[in-house]
């Protein structure tokens, strides 16, 4: 107990006397996870709509895949990213591997999924016949797939904190593509598995709860948002 | 409400044709038309039991289905060459009224957005409309606080907000409880009336298809069976599934024995001792002679009993069953085989006729209540 303790009054210190280093984590854990994030809620978002919409050929292999997809290990991803971008990898001519960027491409492939997963489930929500009165209003395509995906908005909230929540706290991934490297790519996950394995617990606490406290003034955020309640 | 055909003259060219319309689901034929037109500025409505491909009917005009092979036209032009555009001069409402999650007069000015209204006009048009429908206080609640009849109040002000020149309806009433379903029915039938738009609604309602068309279509088992005014089809079915449908249960096949001065008599297949009379212009050598429940009346006893119709049978009750404010009597006649009839009677009626099951009881009906089918 005295542990969880003095790691409390140490988040408290840290943030209190704005400690330059963690603040310097929190933010560029923030930043990557939030541009992993987005990616995949720009690609994901309609992926899982088309998905949602389309009859074809092979589409329940894509969700199956997804459906996998959804539950990937963040340290395989990791592996297998760190093996495209390594040096001799067949993406090393990019010079990726330990850097921002190398993190986002991999928290993006374990969000994406996630993202596809949750828009699909809330659009299929949708009642199937609201989408023939959309259609019989005399909507366009894009017009058909804005206001579906207006209409599972919600569930689509759904799919922002899911996807968030898991990049945000994986660390295998980060560990392998990023490196941990001070200064660069550094995040609250890694930082943390850093500091219990030198012995500074407190510390090591002090960034576990400061991801706590992010991951859920984010949520909470999100979800004042989607459970607004509407006017009567 | 803009209506500017007031030039043109009332008898004019369909506003929408089908052509040899062929549909099928799962290898079955489900639909097939040979020939439909709804004129403008009338009230088409198909009537049909379940299943019967009303709706198929209707996705395919709303161009949400796919025929197989057909000719759909708006104006004498092919619906299908341009579909967005089509259906931006058509408006559809569905049997649930199927509103978008958001406020009322949103869901309105959503629709009006897709048609390309206007910015400033969205707002009072949709105001307007929500006004006419009884719904215009509701503008700021949300779509799915509302009650049933509300909600399809909505759907229908947001579909004649888009002043369309075509409105299509799918059993728009139907889900409604008696009273709203009522009052909303008074208030569509006078608004079509008021703004003329051409209209196809589909319903398996006898009462909506007289209260509003027309033109009524009746469509069994994919085919249309009859099409006419509502007097033609519900005066004088066309055959015998139009018949049953539209509520006439005593058809019993006979052949005529003579016909003068607009007067036709008739033999009963079945009971060679029978022959009733039919006013009609028209007298097939062998038909259906129908006559509805609600045009027999029913006397106690047997064949001294007092009428002045010139048809008379003797008959038995069968089964006495309550059905409402009516009470429907299942009645036998003797013959090869014995002939069902039924005949409805109110209950105070039947209080004093004092029969029960077994009674032997007189019916008749007029000559004029009667009709023919034409049947081989």
């Amino acid at each position: 107990m005295e542990f969880l303790w003095e790691g409390i009054k140490e988040a408290v210190n840290l943030w209190i006397h704005g400690d330059a280093e963690i603040i310097e984590i929190t933010l560029r854990t923030l930043a990557i996870s939030a541009v992993a994030t987005l990616v995949a809620l720009v690609i994901g978002v309609p992926a899982g709509a088309f998905l949602a919409l389309k009859r074809f050929r092979g589409r329940s292999l894509i969700v199956a895949t997804v459906n996998t997809g959804m539950g990937m290990p963040p340290v395989v991803v990791g592996l297998i990213v760190a093996v495209m971008l390594w040096r001799s990898g067949p993406l090393g001519g990019l010079n990726l591997i330990f850097t921002p960027t190398a993190m986002v491409i991999a928290q993006f492939i374990i969000a994406v999924p996630l993202v596809i997963g949750f828009s699909l489930a809330s659009i299929q929500s949708v009642n199937p016949r609201l989408l023939d009165q959309i259609v019989a209003l005399g909507a366009n395509r894009v017009q058909m797939l804005w206001l579906m995906i207006r209409e599972a908005r919600l569930g689509l909230l759904a799919a922002l904190m899911a996807g968030f929540g898991a990049v945000i706290s994986e660390v295998g991934a980060s560990m392998m593509v990023g490196g941990n490297i001070a200064g660069e790519t550094r995040v609250l996950t890694t930082a943390t598995v850093l500091e219990t394995s030198r012995g500074n617990v407190e510390v090591a606490l002090a960034l576990g709860f400061m991801l706590l406290i992010m991951a859920y003034v984010v949520n909470l955020v999100v979800t004042s948002v989607q459970q607004q309640r509407r006017p009567t | 409400m803009s209506n500017n055909s007031a030039a043109r003259p009332d008898q004019e060219g369909a506003k929408l044709s089908v052509r040899r319309l062929a549909v099928s689901r799962g290898g079955t034929r489900v639909l097939s038309v040979d020939s439909l037109d709804v004129p403008a500025r009338q009230v088409a409505v198909v009537i049909g039991p379940n299943g019967s491909g009303k709706s198929t009917l209707l996705g395919v005009l709303q161009l949400l289905i796919k025929p197989d092979m057909g000719e759909l036209l708006i104006d004498g032009e092919p619906m299908r060459d341009d579909a967005l555009a089509t259906r931006r001069r058509m408006a559809s409402v569905f049997q649930e009224a199927l509103l978008l999650n958001t406020t009322v007069q949103k869901n309105v000015v959503t629709a009006l957005g897709i048609h390309k209204v206007p910015k400033k006009e969205r707002g009072p048009r949709a105001a307007r409309w929500l006004e006419r429908f009884g719904v215009g206080h509701l503008g700021s609640r949300h779509a799915h606080d509302l009650s049933g009849g509300e909600a399809q109040r909505v759907s229908l002000a947001r579909a004649f907000a888009l002043e369309p020149e075509v409105l299509l309806l799918d059993e728009p009433f139907s889900a409604l409880d008696a009273p709203t379903r009522a009052a909303l029915i008074d208030d569509f039938a006078a608004t079509v009336s008021e703004t003329q738009v051409t209209t196809v609604l589909v319903t398996h309602d006898r009462d909506e298809a007289l209260r509003l068309a027309n033109q009524v279509v009746v469509l069994i088992g994919g085919r249309v069976h009859q099409m006419g005014s509502p007097g033609d089809v519900f005066g004088a079915p066309a055959d015998e599934e139009v018949a049953s449908f539209v509520g006439i249960e005593n058809v019993w096949p006979a052949t005529l024995v003579n016909s003068e001065s607009g007067v036709a008599r008739y033999r009963l297949s079945a009971c060679s001792s029978c022959e009733l009379e039919v006013a009609t212009g028209v007298a097939p050598q062998r038909a259906l002679f129908a006559i509805r429940p609600e045009e027999i009346t029913v006397s106690a006893g047997g064949a001294e009993a007092q009428t002045s119709a010139r048809n008379r049978l003797q008959a038995v009750v069968r089964q006495v069953r309550p059905a409402g404010a009516v009470v429907r009597l299942i009645l036998e006649m003797d013959g090869d085989p014995p002939i069902g009839v039924v005949a409805a009677v109110t209950r105070p009626s039947l209080d004093d006729l004092d029969i029960d099951v077994g009674s032997a009881v007189t019916i008749a009906f007029k000559a004029t209540a009667a009709h023919v089918i034409p049947h081989d």
